[in-house]
């Protein structure tokens, strides 16, 4: 029998014991509708956890540190790793290790898929809001994190220019500032800091680039006391992005190009006094940021062939990815036992027809139909409640989902914490669902198909 | 081997079956040869085998031994979707019952034949208006059949064993739950049909004076045995 035809009287079929099968699909569409709502509610949270994790710019960034830095707690590098980059400009004196300096930078800037790369900008001073001294952190923020969400919900605004003397506190300082954080939006810092020059005077004049990398220069730095005038533009509530070098550790944020160009001294100044005569200036760390984080390994390890140290947080990713993995499988297979005892009840449904439609088949046997018609019409029977099921399952399962949301976002606003979606219905898990659905029913419907293929036409046309 | 010009044959057919600890012979060493368009009568009492040899000609049963042959071929040694076929295209069969599906209109019960041959969609309505036509049901189509009446019920199932145009048509007592002047229309319809179209017709009844007066020749069996194998007639007048 054509298909056309077969679904036509499959549908009839279906549609003759109503009830029946109705309840029957309606089985169907609660087990994938607790398949959907678990998977749904593992999808959710990884979405929720993907988007922190990507938030907190720790999955797409690089810590770049010179392998001189770690030879000095015992390390021992292979000689071979750093002979490909000897041929590069500054080095320490020690010939076998790289130095950080501008010209790294600029090389790792070249990298694809790289983004920014800029030093650690933080240091501990003194601050001044209405004559009161304030110790704290401050630390550089680069441009690009005016867009990955870090700064969401914050108060004011986020810097006018990646140079601009402006400032945005985190909402802890500034609580100590005022009672009032939100007023002290427009007001004006005074920040004092240590500034470093160098001691010899150079041709070319201050550095351009900032921080502590220069042009070439003799040993030894001089330290002068500074002071700045800063606008707070924003106050931010949650911890910006914290994480190794990340901007969260400083409770005073301030534009990275003018962090740099402050000229704070920092930690390893000392470094750079020791440094071989006539050579760079360099950094004690670089941090690299990536356009996404599926492309952190690639440049992490362009990186490493450059003869620096790299470290990311890649692994942490993999690992967390492979658990969701498994927390979905588990999710799946738990919501999926619905499935199962809806398959039993298609079975019995099947059967069921097949005993009340006995003299049917036997009519349909005698007037030509062949075995396979017989078995692919209940076959079909079976598909269409499973694809009807599936799609009803979804729906079903979609709104279990909006429900759980809307509940459990009526409990974290009551716990003063900010909404958020816990459950998430992708493309590919509506298809998976309708799928398995279909599957399980012809599964399902295999075992009575065959029998009802099999009714001898005799004894089904004596049937009464 | 098959006769040629036999519509149907059955060479030493016997049909068992097993009933607990009993054997049943329900057709025993039969042996019978139908011409084409022929009109024959078989007729038995009940549990004579009858039904039995009839559903052995529809290839709805295979035989325990002996073979059947339809225009040549070997029923025997047909698969089973090789005999679907056959009772598809070759063969047209009537019931006692009329074996109509409640649940579809006359149309559609007509129609479905045609379906399982998978007749093109555009052809089929004008082969259902036709088969109804000689029936007499063309202004019936859309009525189930629990809106019609016995006679009519069986007209619309002859309807239905022509509307693919078999050469073949098995009656299995067509007129058993039918009132004696509703038999006779049908009986009347299987003759006109049996000329006209030039069918073979086996007609499986306990009716004598039914097979006496349409029939071309009447087959008596008993027990499960030929006992009789009438006189073949031309003139289509029973003998």
């Amino acid at each position: 029998m054509k298909a056309g035809d077969l679904t036509e009287l499959a549908v009839r079929n279906l549609r003759e014991a109503l009830l029946r099968n109705s309840l029957t699909t309606l089985g169907i569409a609660v087990g994938v509708a607790s398949f959907v709502a678990w998977l749904s509610l593992g999808v959710g949270l990884q979405q929720l956890a993907d988007r922190r994790l990507v938030r907190s710019g720790l999955f797409d960034t690089v810590f770049v540190t010179s392998k001189a830095n770690m030879h000095g707690f015992g390390r021992r590098e292979a000689s071979d790793n750093t002979s490909s980059a000897s041929s590069a400009a500054g080095r320490t004196g020690d010939s076998r290790f790289r130095r950080l300096d501008e010209d790294a930078r600029h090389e790792i800037e070249q990298l694809p898929s790289v983004i920014e790369v800029y030093p650690q900008v933080r240091f501990p001073t003194e601050l001044r809001y209405n004559g009161t001294p304030y110790m704290t952190i401050v630390a550089g923020v680069p441009d690009s994190a005016r867009g990955n969400g870090s700064f969401d919900g914050m108060q004011g605004s986020f810097f006018s220019s990646p140079s601009a003397d402006e400032a945005i506190l985190q909402m802890e300082f500034a609580k100590e500032l005022s009672d009032q954080p939100s007023s002290l939006i427009g007001k004006e810092l005074v920040l004092s800091y240590a500034e470093h020059q160098p001691l010899a005077a150079q041709p070319g004049g201050s550095d351009p680039k900032g921080g502590s990398a220069g042009g070439d220069t003799s040993a030894g730095i001089s330290i002068v006391p500074k002071q700045k005038i800063l606008h707070i533009v924003g106050v931010v509530d949650t911890e910006a992005a914290a994480g190794p070098g990340g901007i969260g550790s400083g409770r005073v944020l301030i534009p990275q190009k003018l962090g740099e160009s402050l000229r704070a001294a920092q930690n390893n100044d000392l470094q750079d006094i020791l440094r071989a005569p006539g050579t760079k200036p360099g950094y004690s760390n670089l941090t690299v940021r990536a356009q996404s984080p599926g492309q952190v390994g690639p440049i992490e390890d362009a990186i490493k062939k450059m003869g620096f140290a790299a470290f990311s947080l890649l692994d942490a990713t993999k690992n967390l990815r492979l658990f969701f993995a498994v927390f979905d499988l588990l999710l799946g297979i738990f919501g999926s036992l619905a499935l199962v005892v809806a398959m039993l009840g298609i079975v019995n449904t099947l059967v069921m027809a097949i005993l009340e439609r006995r003299r049917e088949i036997g009519i349909l046997k005698a007037l030509g139909a062949a075995d396979r018609d017989v078995k692919q019409l209940f076959f079909l029977e079976a598909g269409v409640m499973g694809l009807l099921g599936g799609a009803l399952g979804v729906g079903i399962g979609w709104l279990i989902g909006r429900a759980v949301t809307v509940g459990t976002n009526f409990y974290l606003q009551r716990q003063s914490l900010p909404a958020t979606n816990v459950f998430a219905v992708p493309w590919w898990l509506v298809l998976v669902a309708v799928f398995l659905s279909v599957i399980v029913s012809l599964v399902a419907g295999l075992y009575p198909a065959s029998r009802a293929a099999k009714l001898n036409p005799v004894e089904a046309l004596r049937y009464e | 081997m098959p006769t040629n010009g036999a519509a149907l044959r059955a060479d030493r057919v016997t049909r068992q079956y097993q009933m607990g600890s009993a054997l049943i012979r329900a057709v025993n060493d039969v042996s019978l040869e139908v011409s084409a368009a022929e009109f024959v009568g078989l007729l038995g009492s009940s549990g004579s085998g009858k039904s039995t040899l009839l559903n052995l000609m529809a290839g709805l049963d295979r035989p325990t031994s002996g073979a059947i042959f339809a225009q040549g071929r070997n029923l025997s040694e047909m698969n089973a979707l090789e005999l679907a076929r056959y009772r598809s295209l070759t063969v047209g069969m009537v019931f006692q019952a009329f074996n109509l599906l409640p649940r579809m209109t006359l149309e559609e019960n007509v129609e479905l034949p045609l379906r399982l041959a998978e007749v093109e969609r555009g052809e089929r309505a004008g082969r259902v208006r036709e088969a109804l036509e000689r029936v007499h049901l063309e202004k019936r189509l859309t009525h189930r059949p629990s809106e019609l009446s016995g006679g009519e019920q069986q007209r619309a199932a002859l309807a239905r064993a022509l509307v693919n145009r078999p050469t073949i048509l098995l009656a299995d007592e067509p007129t058993g739950n039918l009132d004696s002047a509703t038999g006779l229309e049908i009986m009347n319809l299987l003759q006109e049909i049996n000329r006209s179209l030039g069918m073979t017709i086996v007609l499986v009844t306990h009716e004598r004076p039914l097979a006496e007066k349409f029939a071309h020749r009447i087959v008596e069996l008993a027990d499960g045995k030929l006992a009789s194998s009438g006189i073949k007639s031309t003139s289509g007048v029973k003998v």
